[in-house]
């Protein structure tokens, strides 16, 4: 069986002699020459995706005014930032929405930072003998500020469940919307194109792995929140529904608003559409059958969100062959079906990540520690619960 | 036989017209009522598909324009605004006529205007709101009906 390492794959980047294709690329190789070709001739495969990503988020230093002031409550046009860290650091969360301006929250601030935007900062402070000053309003640019770097808890999920509803009335969902009586269903992946549905038991993904975000290169900081690998997999080793996840960082400084747009969820609030892509090195035979893997081969959940639980019932199970088909069958009646993550940006960013290989710009890191294997998600019960 | 898509603009003292009968009765058309709006006091929309000879629906068009209505074509009931629009696809998840759609292989978001029956449904359905509507605009300039 053909092995290579990822020292090996780094000199060939360096050499410009590496062979990358992205995971469409590669699923089409497979298919017509096998998967041993794959292996023995392809170095890297590049994926990308651009979804609606709620967790995530900047920490911003603003640096020291004179006097100095240890703000405790900071608004940034208006939308409110946690301070209760250092001085003049901030966390400005995607999903904070602003005191009064409607459709507008902290994704929108990161964008219009990114942008070169002036943003309005206030901030207030109850004064020590070390930072007397109590209150501050500035226009502050990107450029202006120390540092801006993107911190998000949860990213680019393994997979997620589909989204139809049966009641009676439309819903205003982070799934977009979706009208009553099963009028439609929206899924949210970029399938076959997916980082971490490339690379189902993680093996080249962990902590420190280097990626592509926001159009510029992050990291892998550590497992996302409700990391949840241990859910059941389908004979392609794929889980049916959502499992693994990131926690992701990067310099906002050196993002671009082609890969980061602000979004708002008419009824439910403000999101960040984030462009993700991880390139996985094809080291052996088995990560090129992972690599190989089509919409066909991907199956997803169906869950009913008319009916508000926590564990909502799952209506069965469909491959991204069939969602992305336009239409798919439920009870013997077809539906519409809509994406709600860019496919057409996903490839762009696959694309750009094969390009900054190929150029020698982006070499592959090996994981500093692997991503937890075993985990399952904890359920949180209210005091007045019965048990 | 040709089908065109409009959208009428009344002003005020002009929504009380028989504006239909008079389409059906004098030009012979078939007249198919999509979508009407109507805030009193102010102005009245409606959406038609209008279907006949050409000849006839020239002649109808004009007269609209004589009574002071304000015909626009359907092209112009919703726009995207391509450089906002990340084609992502949640507006194609509200569209029953199927005027938006988003299919492989390319993904991009396709708008059919003739599909299109301005129901404002996308407007708020796209997270970026890339999507404008001019079905509820107010009318810009109601010209006289003697100058028109």
């Amino acid at each position: 069986m053909a092995t290579k390492t990822i020292a090996e794959i780094n000199e060939k980047i360096r050499r410009g002699e590496a062979v990358v294709l992205t995971a469409d690329q590669a699923a089409a190789m497979a298919k017509e020459q096998g998967v041993k070709a794959v292996a023995q001739q392809v170095d890297v495969v590049t994926t990308g995706t651009f979804g609606p990503m709620c967790s995530s988020g900047a920490f911003l230093n603003f640096g020291h005014s004179d006097p100095p002031i240890k703000m405790s409550r900071v608004h940034l046009n208006d939308v409110p930032a946690y301070a209760g860290i250092a001085a003049v650091d901030a966390y400005l969360g995607a999903t904070e929405l602003s005191d009064g301006r409607p459709e507008y929250g902290g994704a929108h601030v990161l964008e219009e930072l990114l942008r070169g935007k002036a943003v309005r900062l206030r901030a207030t402070a109850y004064g020590t003998d070390c930072y007397p000053r109590s209150q501050i309003e500035s226009d502050i640019r990107l450029a202006d500020i120390n540092e801006a770097f993107l911190f998000n808890p949860r990213n680019a999920y393994q997979n997620y469940g589909a989204a139809v509803n049966s009641s009676s009335r439309t819903l205003r969902t982070y799934m977009g919307t979706l009208l009553p009586k099963f009028g439609n269903v929206n899924y949210s992946t970029s399938g076959c194109l997916s980082p971490l549905l490339n690379d189902p038991y993680l093996r080249t993904i962990g902590i420190g792995t280097k990626l592509f975000l926001g159009g510029a290169q992050g990291y892998v900081a550590w497992n996302g929140t409700q990391h949840n690998p241990s859910r059941p997999r389908n004979e392609h080793g794929i889980p049916v529904g959502g499992a693994a996840t990131l926690s992701l960082i990067g310099d906002l400084k050196a993002m671009s608003p082609d890969f980061f747009r602000a979004a708002y969820f008419d009824g439910y609030g403000a999101s960040l559409f984030l462009g993700v892509g991880i390139p996985i090195p094809v080291l052996d035979e088995d990560l090129a059958r992972c690599v190989a893997v089509t919409d066909h081969d991907i199956q997803t959940t169906l869950f009913d969100y008319g009916v508000a639980e926590r564990n909502r019932p799952s209506l069965g199970t469909y491959s991204y062959g069939e969602l992305k088909s336009g239409q798919i069958l439920l009870n013997g009646k077809k539906i519409r079906t809509a994406p709600l993550s860019s496919q057409k940006k996903a490839l762009v960013i696959a694309k750009q990540l094969k390009g900054w290989i190929e150029q020698g710009d982006f070499l592959l890191s090996e994981a500093v520690a692997p991503l937890p294997q075993q985990a399952t998600l904890h359920a949180l019960n209210s005091k007045d619960e019965v048990k | 036989m040709k089908r065109e898509r409009v959208t009428l603009r009344f002003s005020p003292d002009a929504y009380d017209k028989a504006i239909t009968y008079h389409l059906v009765r004098d030009y012979g058309l078939v007249v198919n009522i999509l979508r009407a709006e109507i805030t009193p006091g102010q102005q009245g929309n409606l959406l038609l598909d209008l279907e006949g000879e050409p000849a006839d629906i020239t002649a109808a068009l004009s007269y609209l324009s004589s009574e002071g209505i304000k015909v626009t074509p359907s092209e112009r009931q919703i726009v995207i605004d391509k450089d906002s629009c990340v084609d992502c696809g949640a507006c194609t998840a509200v569209c029953f006529s199927q005027a938006l759609l988003i299919r492989a292989p390319e993904w991009d978001l396709a708008f059919d205007p003739d599909r299109c029956i301005a129901c404002g449904l996308c407007l708020s359905a796209c997270p970026v709101r890339a999507i404008h509507s001019k079905f509820s605009d107010p009318i810009e300039e109601a010209p006289p009906a003697d100058e028109a």
